[in-house]
């Protein structure tokens, strides 16, 4: 490999509606985004990358590098478009994913839905086994069982096979003997076991992670191998790596093994982004806000460094709520998703209460302003009617957008209702979806034990410059960041992704009878395993950096926080230095002591091999220049909650004014930057757009 | 812009509720008590100056949520608003002035800010341990079922009432989870009080008392609203229970008279001699709920969506108990009200109330070791665990709906979750051998009830434990509705066949198992109407049997299992005529 300098290297994003490519080739960028080819996504693929490399005047054997992320294994999994998969497992516990925790997502609702299981009744068989907590085993595996369960699993169909044994976190004697046992009689299956793909304990999660793995499996592994084996007819010389929902990356390899592991890939990269200009510009701390057509995605950035998490929920059923999806153990950055985006619908319920979202219209019939049907008001027919969007130089001046329909279907749907104006409505609909985002990023602050106020706001994605303003002041944020290529963020993104991979497993161990032999040789296990992951990926002789963090939490207590360990094998004195660690953790997270009631205990352990993140200045070839005069609208304030003259400045056109104070909207191809009065915006050298407040928002009402 | 006015106030709405779910997570991260952490058997409140419910957290149970509503008043009277400082916080488990056993205890917190009190946040967390008998149905007088704690400071200006923990301390079984869970509950206060000082700061308010007059008024309009758009009239319903040792029944008159609706529970038995009583708090939450449920689902809980429904039931009835009665498997009743105050509803608004189901959870608390077990039993058993104590919370089946199946093995009308299996057996010496749907146990209908499930528990090398029984519809099946069929009454027994009782201490000996099935809910609809194919999916994953099938539902299925569309017609068209 060349050195990372000199690399040409492209990323390229599959998301639901676009495909994104980016190209960096010595300090210089080209992007295309394309429309994603459902039927078969490779296509738009091979597309995009075409694009840029003649855009870069470039022979397609001069890219050295590809980093892939995909929506792929998420639409599978949406869509119920994945492989025919049965599950084994212990007898007596055929139903775990389909019970899950016996919950409702909702109290009151008498007519919610819970998630249908990926993996039917009818393809879930039991055979003899049992371990207890220990790994001791109770019942021996019943290997005539599952001799006596091939027929069945034939005729099911199976193209994939889970294996999820209770217990088999600690001992996955078990399920390796039974894996074995299939492998060696139906070659063809792709064998997905629950020690390997999320050895932690928790049944549920453990178990619908592994069905997870095995239903998207063979769908990923065919389009790899399509995608790989088009590109290299086309005369591409690479080395592909894969984007993980962890925010590192992986060779394509492991990525068939863990395809579980690719879901959420697409923010995953979005939030990259986020890090990467936080890193630039020196921000620490910071929240990354990713709002697009139907979703705003929100992720903590602390220390540079997204936030993680291990637990993680994909195709909610019931309104994005918590518990209403199927869990997933592996590793992701930590990110609320909620049902707010330019699409969100407006209404008012049955208590007069102005609602938005989580319903979207979509892009088609899409808000009423597009004229193709909609009659439902949404967030950009708001945004429409308090003139924040120009209805004649929307998309870069390729659609002219139907005020009329927009002023109609506010008036219908909540203006009359509530006895407003259309324009105190329209204000109403952006305030109630900032409102829910606000909610939703403090609430996923709270879990966390961490402020959100303090912090510096990157905002990208399609809608989120239009309300990045508003947010902020409900946030009690002063400073906000709207980075350059936002609309192909996580495209970017992952050409800044380390190479990394994280193994996590269930290790109990209670401090007060620490066994310090125990846990060296479990880390050390886990960092030869990381370690042989990450490798895959890397340049003979790159630097590798190891994290380890153990899961802690008091005696008694049931929920675990991540603490940084140092690095090297413990000592002796092993014991009182974890608990001085996590004392001062859980101080920081919950303001309170409580170690004189309770001695600590590990969980589990993460081990984290990772390279650095690559971070080159990158210089944008391929900005559109806006058609669009400067001059000025009038449009409604947020911070004033008054209509005001709003200054009108191309985003190119910004360097050459020098700082400018709001109210504002600085226009770019897809969408604009509203700069409410009590802020002022510069381009900063790096091209990404800087607003500072300059006043702080009055109370909304004098008290 | 004066008619911003009302967006702000519906925009500090959303932001209290909002803020207490937060104040919500914060227990459910801090707690140490398993019910707590991993079942989220809690609730989290914000009250104004006078006591009243303004907003509550969404995650949480209904019975909780509702009787702490009702709750704060009492604490407001004994320690007035003018006299309490910051650092201040007061607590009880007083069942009948909280939550109707003493294992929920409620923590109360004002929040200040100005140099004034300007609301007080409230949780109510379900503590595995507060001494005495523990959680089970056999005391005959309160004095037995645990320690009471009048209303009394928790803290004093931010110190700790040491007296009053180290009174706990010595009283129950495990000090370490019960003082956690305080703290946990202290902290959880702390964080609503945090975010409701600055969500006044940011809107510009002084207090929440006119917000919070918004807030109530609105929710108790819209509920008035709905209650007018239903037929006036009295609808009666009586509902049979399992009870103690002999059957109880409940009884309800409902009065819906323009936009007032009222139930009466007179005619309903008398209170048990066991401890399965309800106080009357506890039977307004769950009733309140159940209406709620049908009429402004919407309407999120507070002080105005409570108080619109007229409750009344009999003093010394099994729904509104006095001292010394006992009550600490309240539960077990009070959580059928939903179902019987549905058949009320049903009456005025058939096509949308769903079919009984399980109703109570199962809730088996066990108890291991030498000291848990009948004593002929310890001195002959070869093995005996350590002392333990746990809960664990199952569920049966709920009803059928109006356009759906019931859901199979989900708490309804309780908002808490079970444990992981893995979890509870790296904590306890007991053994989970089965927890799967109980197959043909949700009623025929043309949307089927849900399925219960079958769990099968033993001890580590086959040790003798007790189980403290508080399961009902063992007698009587939930009840299908509008022509679907009951669903399966539970059963309670141990694996050799030796039946056990629903309710009360039982041993379970040396060698053998628990096994609990639990009732699946009733069908909605009549089963024939049930379309084939969906009739064929549910024999193909073993939920109904082929004869199932064809008896109850009138679908034939060939040898290769497709259904025989023309049989299917004559087999349906037999029934229908049989039954006319």
């Amino acid at each position: 490999m060349k050195n990372v300098g000199t690399q040409v290297r492209v990323g390229i994003d599959i998301g639901g509606t676009f495909t994104d490519v980016a190209l960096e080739k010595e300090g210089t960028r080209y992007t295309a985004k394309i429309l994603t080819t459902k039927n078969n996504p490779v296509n738009a693929c091979m597309q995009g990358i075409g694009r840029v490399v003649r855009e870069a005047g470039i022979a397609p054997g001069d890219i050295d590098v590809i980093v892939h992320g995909t929506t792929l294994a998420t639409n599978a999994v949406i869509e119920r478009k994945g492989a025919v998969t049965s599950l084994v497992t212990t007898e007596g516990f055929r139903d775990v994913i389909e019970i899950g925790t016996e919950g409702r997502p909702e109290q009151y609702d008498v007519n919610i839905l819970k998630p249908e299981p990926l993996v039917p009744r009818r393809r879930r068989f039991t055979v003899s086994e049992r371990l207890n907590s220990a790994g001791a085993v109770l019942h021996p595996l019943d290997t005539a069982k599952l001799e006596a369960l091939l027929p069945a699993l034939d005729a099911a169909g199976t193209e994939a096979l889970a294996i999820c044994f209770l217990h088999a976190y600690v001992n996955p004697a078990h399920e390796v003997a039974a894996r074995d046992f299939f492998a060696a009689r139906r070659p063809d299956w792709l064998i997905s076991i629950s020690s390997d793909i999320s050895p932690e304990f928790r049944e549920f999660e453990r178990f619908s992670t592994t069905c997870t793995n095995a239903y998207v499996q063979p769908q990923v592994s065919r389009y790899l191998a399509e995608f790989q084996e088009r590109l290299k007819a086309a005369g591409y010389r690479y080395e592909m790596l894969m984007m993980l929902s962890s925010g590192g990356l992986t060779t394509v390899q492991t990525a068939r093994e863990f395809p579980v592991r690719l879901i959420e890939s697409g923010p995953a990269g979005g939030a990259i982004f986020a890090c990467d200009v936080a890193r630039r510009l020196g921000i620490a701390q910071a929240v990354s806000f990713d709002m697009g057509g139907t979703t705003a995605k929100i992720c903590l950035i602390n220390d540079y460094k997204a936030q993680s998490s291990r637990r993680f929920e994909v195709a909610r059923v019931y309104r994005f709520r918590k518990d209403s999806g199927l869990p997933l153990r592996i590793p992701v950055i930590d990110m609320v998703e909620i049902g707010a985006g330019g699409g969100s619908i407006a209404g008012v319920d049955g208590l007069g209460r102005l609602t938005v979202g989580p319903e979207s219209a979509g892009s088609a019939p899409g808000p009423a302003c597009y004229g193709l049907g909609g009659t439902e008001p949404t967030v950009t027919d708001a945004n429409l009617a308090l003139g924040r969007i120009d209805p004649v130089g929307f998309a870069g001046g390729s659609m002219q957008l139907d005020t009329d329909a927009t002023e109609a279907a506010l008036m219908k749907s909540v203006a009359t209702p509530l006895g407003m104006s259309t324009r105190a409505a329209a204000y109403g609909v952006t305030e109630m979806v900032c409102e829910n985002m606000a909610s939703a990023a403090r609430v996923h602050a709270i879990e966390s034990g961490k402020n959100v106020d303090d912090r510096v706001l990157i905002a990208f994605g399609g809608a989120a410059p239009l309300h990045v303003c508003q947010l902020a002041d409900k946030l009690g944020i002063d400073r906000i960041i709207v980075p350059e290529n936002a609309g192909v963020g996580s495209a970017v993104g992952f050409l800044r992704a380390p190479v990394s991979y994280e193994v996590v497993q269930t290790h109990y161990q209670q401090l007060d009878a620490f066994d310090v032999e125990a846990a060296n040789t479990a880390l050390e296990q886990m960092e030869r395993q990381a370690e042989a992951h990450a490798k895959l990926g890397t340049e003979a002789g790159a630097t590798l950096k190891c994290r380890r963090i153990a899961y802690m939490r008091y005696r008694g207590q049931g929920h675990e926080i991540p603490v940084r360990l140092p690095d090297g094998a413990f000592g002796a004195d092993a014991a009182t230095q974890l608990q001085e660690l996590f004392d001062a953790e859980y101080n920081i997270v919950f303001g309170r002591n409580i170690g004189n009631i309770a001695s600590g205990e590990i969980v589990s352990l993460a081990v984290t091999v990772t390279t650095e993140p690559y971070a080159d200045v990158v210089a944008d070839a391929s900005g559109g220049v806006d058609t669009i005069a400067h001059g000025t609208r009038r449009a409604f304030d947020s911070a004033s909650e008054t209509e005001m003259e709003f200054s009108i400045v191309p985003r190119d056109a910004l360097p050459h004014l020098g700082p400018l104070a709001g109210p504002a909207a600085i226009t770019e191809k897809e969408t604009s930057v509203v700069v409410s009065s009590v802020f002022e915006a510069r381009v900063l050298e790096s091209g990404d757009i800087d607003l500072r407040r300059i006043a702080k928002r009055a109370p909304a009402r004098e008290a | 812009m004066q008619e911003l006015e009302l967006l702000r106030k519906q925009l500090i709405w959303s932001r209290l509720i909002s803020a207490i779910e937060e104040q919500a997570q914060t227990v459910i991260r801090t707690a140490f008590s398993q019910s707590v952490r991993e079942c989220g058997d809690l609730s989290a409140g914000v009250f104004n100056r006078r006591g009243d419910m303004v907003a509550q957290a969404v995650t949480g149970t209904p019975g909780h949520v509702n009787a702490m509503a009702i709750c704060i008043k009492h604490f407001i009277e004994k320690f007035p608003i003018d006299e309490m400082k910051p650092g201040d916080v007061y607590c009880t488990n007083d069942p009948w002035l909280s939550v109707g056993h003493y294992h929920d205890v409620t923590v109360v917190t004002p929040a200040f800010y100005k140099g004034r009190l300007v609301g007080l946040l409230a949780n109510t967390c379900h503590i595995v341990d507060m001494g005495g008998r523990g959680f089970g149905p056999d005391s005959r007088q309160v004095y037995e079922e645990g320690i009471n704690i009048p209303i009394m400071h928790l803290a004093r200006e931010g110190m700790v009432n040491e007296d009053l923990m180290g009174l706990l301390r010595t009283n129950v079984r495990n000090a370490r989870d019960m003082e956690g869970d305080f703290y946990a509950m202290m902290t959880c206060n702390d964080e609503g009080a945090r975010r409701l000082v600055s969500i006044l700061e940011e809107f510009g308010f002084d207090d929440i008392e006119e917000i919070g007059d918004y807030i109530i008024e609105q929710s108790r309009n819209s509920i008035r609203d709905a209650i007018r758009a239903l037929p006036d009239g009295v609808y009666d319903n009586e509902t049979e229970l399992d009870g103690f040792s002999e059957p109880i029944c409940l009884k309800a008159r409902m009065t819906i008279a323009g936009d007032r609706l009222s139930i009466d529970y007179d005619g309903t038995s008398e209170a048990s001699l066991f401890g399965i009583n309800v106080v009357m708090n506890f039977c307004i939450a769950y009733t309140v709920f159940g209406v709620n449920c049908i009429v402004g689902s919407e309407v999120p809980c507070n002080a105005g969506s409570i108080d619109v429904v007229d409750v009344r039931a009999p003093l010394g009835s099994i729904l509104n108990v006095e001292r010394p009665m006992p009550v600490s498997a309240r539960h077990v009743i009070g959580q059928m009200l939903p179902d019987l105050i549905f058949g009320c509803l049903a009456q005025a608004a058939p096509s949308k109330v769903p079919a009984e189901g399980a109703g109570a959870m199962w809730n088996p608390m066990f108890r291991g070791g030498k000291t848990a077990v009948d004593p002929e039993v310890a001195a002959t058993s070869p093995v005996l665990t350590r002392n333990f104590d746990v809960i664990t919370f199952n569920t049966g089946g709920t009803g059928g709906r109006p356009t759906l199946d019931g859901m199979s093995t989900t708490a309804f009308p309780s908002g808490v979750r079970t444990p992981p299996v893995e979890a509870i057996e790296a904590d306890y010496p007991l053994i989970v051998w089965r927890k799967e749907f109980r197959e043909s146990s949700g009623g025929a209908g043309e949307f089927r009830g849900g399925l219960g499930q079958v769990l099968e528990f033993g001890c580590e090398d086959g040790a003798p434990f007790s189980i403290a029984a508080m399961f009902d519809r063992t007698w009587q099946a939930p009840k299908g509705r509008h022509g679907g069929h009951d669903g399966a009454a539970g059963i309670v027994r141990t694996d050799t066949g030796m039946p056990l009782k629903s309710k009360g201490r039982q041993t379970v000996p040396y060698g053998q198992k628990l096994v609990l099935e639990m009732p699946g809910g009733g069908g909605f609809g009549d089963p024939t109407a049930r379309d084939p194919e969906l009739v064929r999916q549910d024999v193909l994953d073993d939920l109904i049997t082929a004869e199932t099938a064809l008896n109850a539902y009138g679908v034939v299925l060939t040898a290769d299992m497709r259904v025989d569309a023309a049989a299917t017609l004559v087999q349906r068209s037999q029934m229908r005529r049989a039954e006319e």
